[in-house]
């Protein structure tokens, strides 16, 4: 048996027990549900077309902008119906709009005569997605590198603390150890989201926002592998500082770094996501780059080669993590005797044959 | 298949501390050997390092004449002094899942692990998550866990501590079959009479040198000065006047002596019958734990 079959065998039996987490489950079902209420939900709530009280005489251009008409004897009824709060609106001689109060755009629109508007960038997306689909981006990576990075560093922690490790690495070798966590919280992590992006596009479809998601496909074609390597970066960051806890308990104090690598770049996005430059340095930095460099895609900031420069970038970065990863992670996993410091780890690590 | 599982002037250090200097002995084929040894003699060290989880600044270990390889080491079984397995699977799952790490296929994994659960008694509780069985049970699927794969060598840290006497009586019982099935069976243990029990062949460790190896007989013929015990019908204080004799224990008319090497101890038992009866009079072999004494002072 070679290492690659060992990884294997140590990624099955991680997903196994995952897959049969109640927490984990509930978890997923959780973002399944937010996702499908976050796009289904809002189209249902604007409401659709207001409903207009009006005369004969003026009903023609409200049916022909949609609106829904009820057709009324004259104008007292009219203001009566929007008081009896049984219509939105009333279009009255004038003509005049009266509503209780909120104007109505869609009856105001269809009664004025609008200007043609030519965009001379077309490609400008409306400022509310504009805002949202980074936070977006930086919540999910954030997230459920968070979510699942905690997970393998709690193996890690497990197999040392129950001492099972001393049985495994006599076994396999620690590198397959090491490579069958971090695939399996990879997997795991990248269906949790596939999931949930299957159930966001069918409830945008069904929202009627499918629009959107023309405008999303290259963000998210160029997020997937951005995504994957990013994670395997931070996944090894995880699994080594578990190696140096010995148990559950120290697990906040060994991953303060990693949680840093985590939570600085998603602030980092957030905030500056307006800021042209910062924005082009974030997206090549191996911690932000996940998330802004899909962004100035999105945003249409980014040319053609830049994601592949940022991600060769991320892929070397990953390589190196992995690495150094492995190696705090021999150094420390047989240490069963209180915290290892990243030092002793990292220049003592017991040569295991 | 005679195979000699070997450790050639094996030296250790953790910092500054040497844990074991020069340290060489054999297991045999087909021969359990016990590993004795006080607390932080260097037993546990010497474990890792033959099965590779800790590795030797100097020295070799060889399995048949070569030195081992992950390959070799695969197929040995181990059992840790610590403890431990998945709490939150099932004995079955993984028991079945360490033969597979072990290289066992998923089928031979299974068969094997039904087996052996059967044989250690706990057949009714597989299906438990681990963390729910007793103590008891718990050690009991791991003995399980280190001979799923049909292991070629044993090597067991304590493998008896902890247990009650039926589960000991079980785990006996499994490696002496190893055993007799030709597997060289390394345990190491700190109650000496349990060892004194079961093992062939005893290696003594001492501050991490190598103070005795050899079989038990051996070690007993070699390590102790002739005893013998004598029992009279009245006072036996005489004894002590006897040329050569050295009085260990005088108790009325009992009496433990020892006589310097070589000396015949027939004269004693003449002049014991020309005093009156004997009822009593044999050669006391030396307690393991006499001998543990001696070497390792």
């Amino acid at each position: 048996m070679n290492v690659t079959q060992a990884t294997r065998l140590v990624a099955e039996r991680e997903i196994r027990v995952k897959l049969r987490d109640r927490t984990f489950l509930f978890g997923t079902l959780f973002f399944l549900l937010i996702a499908a209420a976050g796009t289904i939900l809002p189209p249902l709530f604007s409401g659709g077309p207001s409903t207009v009280a009006v005369t004969e005489s003026l009903a023609a251009p409200l049916r022909a902008a949609g609106l829904e008409v009820r057709v009324v004897p004259d104008d007292r009824a009219a203001e009566q119906a929007v008081r009896d709060d049984d219509v939105d609106a009333a279009v009255v001689a004038g003509p005049a709009v009266l509503a209780m109060d909120d104007a109505p755009d869609d009856v105001v629109r269809a009664l004025s005569s609008q200007p043609t508007v030519r965009l001379l960038d077309p490609d400008a997306v409306d400022p509310v997605v504009a805002f949202l689909v980074p936070f977006v981006f930086a919540f999910v990576f954030f997230l459920t590198s968070q979510t699942f990075g905690v997970q393998i560093a709690q193996s890690v922690i497990e197999e040392k603390q129950t001492r099972i490790v001393e049985i495994l690495v006599a076994a396999v070798p620690v590198r397959a150890l090491l490579a069958g966590k971090v695939l399996a919280g990879a997997i795991l992590a990248f269906a949790q989201i596939a999931l949930i992006a299957v159930v966001a596009v069918i409830g945008l479809q069904m929202g009627d926002s499918g629009g959107l998601l023309t405008l999303l496909a290259p963000a998210i074609g160029w997020f997937v592998p951005f995504f994957l390597v990013g994670f395997v970066l931070l996944a090894a960051m995880w699994a080594a500082a578990g190696a140096l806890a010995n148990r559950q308990e120290d697990i906040a104090a060994v991953s303060t770094p990693v949680q840093l690598a985590v939570m600085l770049p998603f602030f980092a996005v957030i905030f500056l996501n307006d800021n042209a430059t910062a924005m082009r340095v974030l997206s090549y930095l191996p911690f932000s780059s996940p998330t802004a460099m899909p962004l100035r895609l999105f945003t249409g900031d980014a040319a053609a080669w830049e994601p592949v420069v940022s991600l060769v970038i991320l892929l070397l970065a990953a390589g190196a993590f992995l690495l150094a990863g492995a190696r705090v992670y021999e150094g420390s996993l047989l240490r069963t005797n209180g915290r290892t410091s990243l030092r002793t780890a990292w220049r003592e690590r017991e040569t295991i044959g | 298949m005679t195979r000699t599982l070997r450790l050639d002037g094996v030296d250790r250090s953790f910092g500054d501390r040497q844990v074991l200097r020069n340290v060489s002995f054999e297991v045999s084929a087909g021969r359990m050997t016990g590993f004795v040894g006080a607390n932080g003699a260097g037993k546990t060290t010497t474990m890792r390092i033959i099965l590779g989880v800790l590795a030797p600044d100097a020295g070799e270990v060889s399995w048949g004449g070569t030195t081992l390889t992950r390959q070799d080491r695969r197929r040995f079984g181990y059992m840790p002094e610590e403890r431990g397995l998945y709490p939150k699977m099932t004995t079955r799952e993984q028991v079945t899942y360490l033969g597979r790490l072990h290289g066992l296929d998923a089928a031979a994994a299974r068969r094997s692990t039904d087996v052996l659960l059967d044989r250690v008694g706990l057949g009714e509780r597989g299906d438990d998550l681990l963390e729910t069985l007793s103590l008891g049970n718990q050690q009991r699927a791991q003995i399980a866990a280190a001979l799923v794969h049909d292991p070629e060598v044993l090597v067991l840290d304590e493998p008896f501590s902890g247990l009650d006497p039926l589960a000991v009586d079980t785990v006996v019982a499994v490696l002496r079959e190893r055993a007799a099935a030709g597997a060289p069976v390394l345990f190491s243990s700190h109650q000496l009479d349990v060892v004194e029990r079961l093992c062939d062949d005893l290696v003594i460790i001492g501050d991490g040198v190598i103070r005795a190896a050899g079989s038990r007989q051996q070690l007993r013929d070699s390590y102790t000065v002739p005893r013998f015990e004598l029992v009279v019908e009245h006072d036996a204080g005489w004894v002590r006047d006897h040329p050569g004799v050295t009085v260990v224990e005088l108790d009325g008319a009992r009496v433990i002596f020892d006589l310097p090497a070589g000396t015949d101890e027939q004269p004693v038992l003449q002049a014991a019958l020309a005093r009156g009866p004997v009822r009593a009079f044999r050669p006391v072999s030396p307690s393991l734990t006499e001998i543990f004494r001696e070497v390792t002072q």
